[in-house]
């Protein structure tokens, strides 16, 4: 079970540097999705079910909706001008 | 070069984290998992539900009337002995929402470029009834097991998130959906209210807590996080709603 933590916990790292060197911001968010979904399962490993709950739905559900929403509006208004 | 110095800052400072969270027990930051002496702690007087000094053995289905009757703890801290807390997050997401609400707030709808195919249609069709069951599932049985009010309030919001995706004519009720926010956040604070007549303290626990671990224990617990979970369901559905509409032409 050690190994799997210790294994979850370096790909957590590995895809949060990637989300921030990543050069297009669609990738940026993608990983920043997979990102949390792997902290839910340090979050259940950690025996914290309540916390995985939340950042299952919240983290990798609608905040990655609500950025890709803002991205679209983004590049709409920058067509316009 | 730059790279490199940034990868090794994060190799470092995930070192740092790991090694604090796995040491073995004795002095370090973090104990490890179970080993902790659970009397030198204050989580203790949460787990044996004793704030007030009532020092017996609380049994799952067979304890009668505990102070605070809810089996989850977390549940236990956050609505019956932090409520203030918690009206303060709901307040806080009120805010945002009408921040969002203020400033992006459009007549048409955002249309996308693709439009969805047959079987996101279908699919979306079938599976948000699951998910509009299990965020009511999650709120109601929030005092029982894990999760409460936020979560199961944004599933429910995923649901529509998922309507909006497959569907382009698709349009909320707003007007409903505000009705039903502003409904349940004065509830709320109505049942604050009636605990500061009734028992002293604002958002005091007035209803009889019951057998640990039944659906009606815990007293106003639950009610309150019925309430949390609509307001927060229907708030996030009208921050979505607002985030995909545009100005009219």
């Amino acid at each position: 079970m050690q190994t799997i933590e210790i294994i979850v916990g370096i790909t957590l790292l590995v895809f949060a540097f990637l989300a921030i060197e990543s050069k297009k911001i669609i990738n940026s968010i993608i990983y920043l999705s997979i990102l949390s979904m792997l902290s839910v399962v340090s979050f259940v490993f950690m025996k914290a079910p309540d916390v995985a709950i939340t950042e299952a739905v919240i983290g990798s559900g609608l905040v990655t909706a609500v950025f890709i929403f803002t991205l679209f509006s983004i590049k709409k208004a920058g067509d316009k001008e | 070069m730059k790279r490199l110095i940034a990868i090794l800052l994060v190799a470092v400072l995930g070192l740092f984290i790991y090694s604090n969270l796995y040491t073995e027990g004795n002095g370090k930051l973090f104990p490890k998992f179970g080993e902790v002496n659970l009397s030198e702690r204050v989580s203790e007087k949460y787990v044996k539900k004793s704030v007030n000094g009532n020092e017996s053995e609380v049994v799952f289905n067979e304890t009668n009337n505990a102070e605070s009757g809810s089996a989850n703890m977390v549940t236990s801290i956050v609505v019956n002995y932090r409520s203030f807390d918690t009206l303060g997050e709901v307040t806080v997401l009120f805010v945002s929402a009408l921040g969002v609400g203020l400033l992006l707030r459009g007549n048409s709808r955002m249309k996308f470029k693709t439009k969805p195919n047959f079987i996101l249609r279908a699919g979306v069709r079938i599976i948000a009834g699951i998910i509009l069951i299990t965020g009511i599932y999650i709120f109601i049985h929030g005092h029982l097991t894990p999760g409460g009010g936020f979560p199961g309030g944004s599933m429910i919001a995923s649901a529509v998130l998922l309507f909006y995706i497959s569907d382009d004519e698709f349009k909320t009720k707003v007007k409903a959906f505000k009705f039903l926010e502003g409904t349940a956040g004065s509830l709320y604070l109505i049942f604050g209210l009636l605990g500061l007549t009734m028992g002293g303290y604002f958002l005091y626990n007035f209803l009889p807590t019951g057998i640990v671990g039944n659906l009606f224990s815990a007293g106003i617990v639950p009610i309150v996080y019925i309430f949390v979970g609509l307001k927060v369901g229907s708030e996030l559905s009208n921050l979505i709603s607002d985030f995909l509409s545009e100005e009219g032409k």
